[in-house]
């Protein structure tokens, strides 16, 4: 899982090495300088890369744990020390521990989807007719821009619109709600929408681990009498855990960082407040940096917690980079 | 039997799939080739009358969406070439060199994949903010080129196939560093560089929220954005919100159809790094 894609690397990489210009020999340019500027060489190649990963993703995170001890407003000069209190108004303000509730719903959305996906690619993994296409058709969603997302099921779920039209035609106008102003079940209907957006690349990422198991391995069990099911079982499953743990964190981190589809569908109103929604508001509207930022913390340390359990539970093989 | 069963089982599960995600799709661009006369007056299952209205992308178009393909393709030219030239050399400096502070870079790197963007924008934006670079098109680059860790651990990943073989004969011939960087390396990693397009290119076209964070001159919006501020003047006019969609789909839809096969190696190399 760590190599680079293989569908690239064939005839394009042959093709490079011949395309290598040929280097002309030119004289040296001298024995001592020379070896000081070669172990300079690396700190200059790193300096732009590391000064943007400081100042765009450390100095932030610094920043922002210190933004969430004040009651910064974004513009003031002085910042002055509260101490707890925004962490305290984030845990006891209805209005924001109503956010973390939403985000269980697309934390569910997110085991929906991880289900489908599964299903999916363990079934278009073994002989189907039209493979090619199906795989297109549950992929293409996920290559959709976000807003377009919102507006196609805007489009598709407001009243007398495709779905209340199908349910109508199959006689269940029961069925029919206002799919995204009943806050009883908003929040489900955007999970929902969630699920069709995201299940493409799980399932694509599940049909690349699934396929890169040796058949070796089947033909063994058929020979045992294994059955369709012994194989995903037995074999399937295991084989791809790794897969589904990262999946698995994706799906909880994406969970507590959604925002483009309840942000166009909503603009968060009937209760489908996310927690970026919140913080944005906080922050940009309200002018209340510092509790903001504490939203923030609080969100970025439910993601290292997320992401710490799932490496105690699935034990991943370490990332190599050295 | 019961294979017969499971056999038809299958394929009307893929089937109902096929609907469900397809469906919602096909209603927009029905929308999208209907009067707006029509659009009220038909259900949203009627196939439009006449197939080849395409009035409302004319509208669409000229109302921004046109503007804003121009705003999303500087941007992205920008941001992709500075994405390249920066995995690159950090994956050169790290695979090709042992030096002091390596292990700390490399730490530095990998930490930084656990911090998702979106968690950290709020004090991102002060800095952006302090640069000067609010309401530019350069915080959108600087954002897109410096945040991303992902393409730089492609690059890191696929230095290691490349021969250092290569390199030690052009540094025998006499090719100093920056030399060799830009004759061997870089295009011999012309399939990583590939997959970062693909994956980069499509999270840029995609993205939001970035630039409804930094970006308020309607002059600058790219396609997101854009489409998102469509919807306010047209809020009734749904059959012209559905050109807008189409509009922003097609390219995505085109780039799928030719590229299928490396979208989907890129996405699973990308996603577990």
């Amino acid at each position: 899982m760590t190599t680079a894609p293989s569908g690239l690397t064939g005839p394009a990489a042959a093709a490079e090495r011949d395309a290598v210009a040929p280097t002309t020999p030119r004289g040296r340019r001298g024995g001592g300088p020379a070896g000081r500027a070669r172990k300079l060489t690396p700190y200059l190649f790193l300096l732009i890369p590391v000064g943007l990963l400081l100042l765009l993703t450390y100095v932030p995170v610094v920043n922002m744990f210190w933004y969430s001890f004040t009651d910064w407003d974004g513009l003031d000069k002085t910042k002055n020390l509260v101490g707890f209190d925004n962490y305290v108004e984030v845990f006891t303000d209805p209005d924001n521990v109503r956010v973390f509730l939403v985000s269980l719903y697309y934390v569910v959305g997110s085991f929906v989807q991880m289900a489908l996906a599964l299903y999916f690619a363990t079934l278009l993994s073994f002989k189907v007719r039209f493979k090619n296409m199906w795989k297109g058709i549950l992929f293409f969603p996920y290559l959709i821009n976000g807003v377009a997302i919102g507006l196609i099921f805007l489009n598709f779920l407001k009243p007398g619109g495709g779905l209340d039209t199908v349910l109508m035609k199959a006689g269940l106008d029961g069925l029919i709600h206002q799919w995204t102003g009943d806050p009883d079940i908003a929040n489900y209907t955007l999970a929902s929408v969630s699920v069709w957006r995201y299940t493409g690349l799980t399932f694509v990422m599940f049909l690349g681990a699934i396929q890169s198991i040796n058949s070796d391995i089947y033909e063994a069990a058929a020979l045992d009498g294994a059955t369709r099911w012994h194989e995903f079982w037995h074999i399937i499953l295991p084989s791809i855990r790794p897969i589904v743990g990262l999946a698995f964190i994706l799906g909880i981190s994406g969970s507590l960082s959604v925002f483009e589809i309840p942000f166009v569908m909503t603009g968060g109103s009937n209760g489908t407040e996310t927690f970026v929604i919140r913080t944005i508001w906080m922050a940009f509207q309200r002018n209340t940096v510092g509790l903001a930022s504490a939203m923030a913390v609080v969100l970025l340390l439910f993601v290292l917690i997320v992401t710490w359990m799932q490496r105690k539970i699935v034990p991943e093989e370490e990332v190599d980079l050295t | 039997m019961t294979k017969l069963l499971t056999g038809t089982a299958k394929y009307v599960s893929l089937v109902v799939a096929a609907v469900v995600t397809l469906l919602p799709l096909g209603l927009i661009l029905f929308g999208s080739l209907k009067t707006s006369q029509e659009f009220l007056a038909t259900g949203p299952l009627d196939p439009p009358e006449n197939w080849f209205n395409f009035d409302n992308y004319v509208t669409a178009f000229n109302q921004g969406m046109g503007m804003a393909f121009v705003n999303t393709i500087l941007v992205f030219v920008a941001a992709i070439v500075g994405t390249i030239f920066i995995g690159a050399a950090t994956a050169y400096a790290l695979d090709r060199f042992r030096f002091l502070g390596r292990g700390a870079v490399l730490k530095l790197f990998l930490l930084a994949t656990l911090v998702p963007g979106v968690t950290t924008q709020v004090a991102t934006f002060q800095i952006i903010n302090g640069l000067g670079l609010y309401g530019s098109r350069w915080a959108l680059i600087l954002l897109f080129m410096g945040t991303d860790i992902v393409s730089i651990y492609i690059f890191v990943q696929f230095m290691r196939s490349i021969p250092r073989s290569l390199d030690e004969a052009a540094m025998i011939e006499g090719a100093g560093p920056v030399r060799i960087f830009l004759q061997i390396i870089l295009p011999n990693l012309k399939p990583a560089i590939a997959t970062v397009v693909i994956i980069k290119g499509i999270g840029i076209y995609n993205e939001f929220f970035l630039p409804f964070l930094y970006i308020n001159d309607p002059d600058k919006l790219p396609i997101s954005t854009a489409l998102f501020k469509f919807m306010g003047p047209w809020g009734s006019q749904w059959e012209l919100i559905c050109a807008g969609v189409v509009i922003t789909i097609i390219p995505i839809l085109l780039l799928f159809l030719f590229l299928q096969r490396y979208i989907y190696n890129g996405f699973t190399s990308g996603a577990t790094k």
